[in-house]
């Protein structure tokens, strides 16, 4: 497999290297219509499940967004209420702002740090001595289990009154809390949880690492620049598109967090809605109290917000991210 | 040569701090249920094994009804996956017609779009269908390809396979479909494996669907199997729900340690977890 980086381009196709024959081939008209239908057989799965399963409930969601439906409602009593739901959701809604915080918190303290870990230890990890690849699986394991139950469960036991960070703490002479109960630190012990998953922002580093050419670190040292002022001056600048894309990847993905915040607060969010992340709380909205219309109108928010979150790395990204072969994108 | 020595001493001192909850998990479900809090350790003072055969007829069925359940899911949703993935990334890495492009880019703005917004409207069709507490709303999705990660993944590696191949199967009188089943297909086999070994590790892993579609328990897969153990609370439970835990994630950690070369490729490629 080509293995590009994930920052690297899509794998071009290569229109010019056909042969002659096929050229020819391709020119006539019914071999031309032949792969043209075949296409779309190709694709009909894909394209059944794009309309199927993506756009039209996405219309059907922004619809009820504007109803006050649930599910036990017939079509015919849907009411239609306008913009009531948005205007409660910032208005008249206590729980709407504490999840946007609760979330936007969740985000903008994990994210950072887990791409911080990913990149010291793919930096430690990026050199060729015996048991790296052991080290390596070792710190990316995590990241396939991290969003199991099994992990949610072994986290509030981990980080309860009596459990072993208490007991770790003890050896200092500290008496910890109960930190997943506690509604000051329960967000704490999801973010930490979120970090300990930094195995696969790592990985993507490691390959971005591996891309960056030998030549410039020694033409660099040649240059009388320490260890540190490579690292500012090559290793970040050609490391930045790798570090952009995990940036992307990681805060759309930090949003949607909510397996573990559910495991660990029983469904509720709670302590005190400390840990009511934007998706546990359209759930509570939509499948507990069946709130279907306004919980579409909250994923409404939830799909604008994302984009323009997006929008705005991708506007910040012009700024930072170096593109090896200048081009400007 | 010391910076080296520092380098490793840091490394493993991360590693043992990266495995310690998994060794714990490990370690609680040897120890009585009793102890799991009282007593410090990894090391269990004395060993208990009796969690596992506990833990496996705690809930209200076998632990192997769950692990059926959820295998079932797995497996055809790996059929799913490659089936529909693959005919579509054919179709966009190697075929021409009109529209592929405006197609391609829709495929690529699926992956970024949060599957939140459908919930709702998801759950009304597949209410209205019938379908709840039914295996299709967890399964039927990708028998239509709608995780668009994986047909990325297998665009980006058939692209990279040489045309050549598909001019001289066309020569040879080969049509579209004959050349993706006897050339393009078998050249894609790492590609396939790195999309089964990824659905494995999620599907098995997937908590909310199975939580919003699945409320009969006879039908409840290994992750909702083990949330019923925080429901029903008592303290000599904990050995057993570990030892659970450890039993779902076994099959995990395997597949990890079986395919890492293809999971490490595939991330790289498209930066999926």
């Amino acid at each position: 497999m080509a293995l590009t980086t994930a920052s690297a381009q899509v794998v071009p196709e290569h229109p010019g290297r056909r042969s002659p024959a096929a050229r020819k081939r391709r020119g006539s008209g019914s071999g031309r219509h032949r792969e043209g239908v075949a296409g779309y057989v190709f694709l009909s799965p894909w394209l059944l499940g794009l309309m199927g399963i993506t756009a039209i409930p996405m219309l059907l969601s922004l619809y009820l967004s504007f109803t006050d439906y649930s599910v036990f409602s017939t079509w015919e009593d849907v009411e239609w209420i306008g913009l009531e739901n948005y205007v409660t959701m910032f208005t008249n809604d206590p729980s709407f702002v504490r999840s946007v915080l609760v979330t936007l918190v969740y985000a903008l303290v994990m994210v950072p740090l887990k791409l911080a870990a990913a990149l010291a230890v793919a930096l430690l990890l990026n050199r060729a001595w015996r048991g790296v690849g052991l080290f390596r699986g070792l710190f990316y394991l995590p990241s396939l289990l991290g969003g199991s139950v099994a992990l949610a469960l072994v986290w509030s036991a981990l980080f309860a009154g009596d459990g072993a960070v208490n007991e770790f703490l003890s050896f200092f002479g500290i008496t910890g809390k109960a930190w997943v109960n506690d509604p000051d630190y329960a967000l704490g012990t999801l973010i930490i949880l979120g970090i300990w998953q930094f195995g696969a922002p790592m990985v993507i580093f490691l390959a971005g690492l591996k891309q960056v050419p030998v030549e410039l670190y020694e033409a660099a040292s040649v240059d009388g620049a320490s260890p540190w002022r490579q690292f500012w001056h090559v290793t970040m600048p050609m490391l930045s598109p790798v570090l952009f894309f995990n940036l992307v990847l990681e805060t759309i993905r930090g949003f949607q967090s909510f397996t573990s915040a559910f495991v660990i607060s029983n469904g509720n969010g709670g302590p005190v809605d400390s840990t009511l992340l934007y998706t546990l709380y359209l759930y509570k909205r939509g499948f507990t109290e069946f709130d279907m219309g306004y919980a579409s109108a909250l994923a409404w928010v939830f799909l604008l917000a994302i984009g323009i979150l997006t929008v705005v790395l991708f506007s910040t990204g012009r700024f930072w991210v170096h593109y090896a072969d200048g081009e400007d994108r | 040569m010391t910076t080296n020595r520092i380098r490793h001493i840091g490394l493993c001192l991360a590693g043992a701090l990266m495995m310690y909850p998994l060794l714990w998990m490990l370690s609680s479900s040897l120890k009585p249920g009793a102890t799991v809090f009282t007593q410090p350790g990894l090391w269990p003072a004395s060993w208990d094994l009796t969690n596992y055969p506990d833990g496996w007829t705690a809930l209200e069925h076998p632990f192997s009804l769950y692990l059926a359940n959820s295998f079932v899911i797995v497996i055809l949703s790996i059929i799913g996956n490659l089936v529909s993935c693959s005919l579509a990334a054919y179709g966009f890495a190697r075929l021409r017609f009109t529209g592929r492009r405006l197609f391609f880019a829709l495929m690529l703005g699926t992956m970024m779009l949060p599957g939140h917004v459908l919930l709702v409207p998801q759950y009304v069709v597949f209410a209205k269908l019938g379908w709840l507490n039914t295996y299709y709303p967890l399964l039927v999705p990708n028998f239509l390809a709608t995780n668009a990660f994986y047909i990325f993944l297998m665009v980006q590696f058939m692209r990279a396979l040489p045309t050549e191949l598909d001019d001289a199967a066309r020569i040879d009188g080969c049509g579209p479909f004959r050349t993706f089943w006897k050339i393009i297909m078998p050249l894609s086999l790492p590609a396939f494996a790195t999309t089964a070994i990824f659905t494995f590790i999620s599907v098995w892993n997937e908590f909310f669907g199975p939580l919003l579609y699945l409320t009969d328990s006879e039908l409840y897969t290994v992750p909702l199997a083990l949330r019923q153990f925080m429901d029903s609370e008592g303290q000599s439970q904990w050995g057993q729900m570990f030892a659970m835990s450890f039993v779902s994630l076994a099959p995990v950690i395997g597949f990890f340690i079986a395919g890492q070369k293809y999971l490490v490729k595939g991330i790289a490629t498209t930066g999926l977890k």
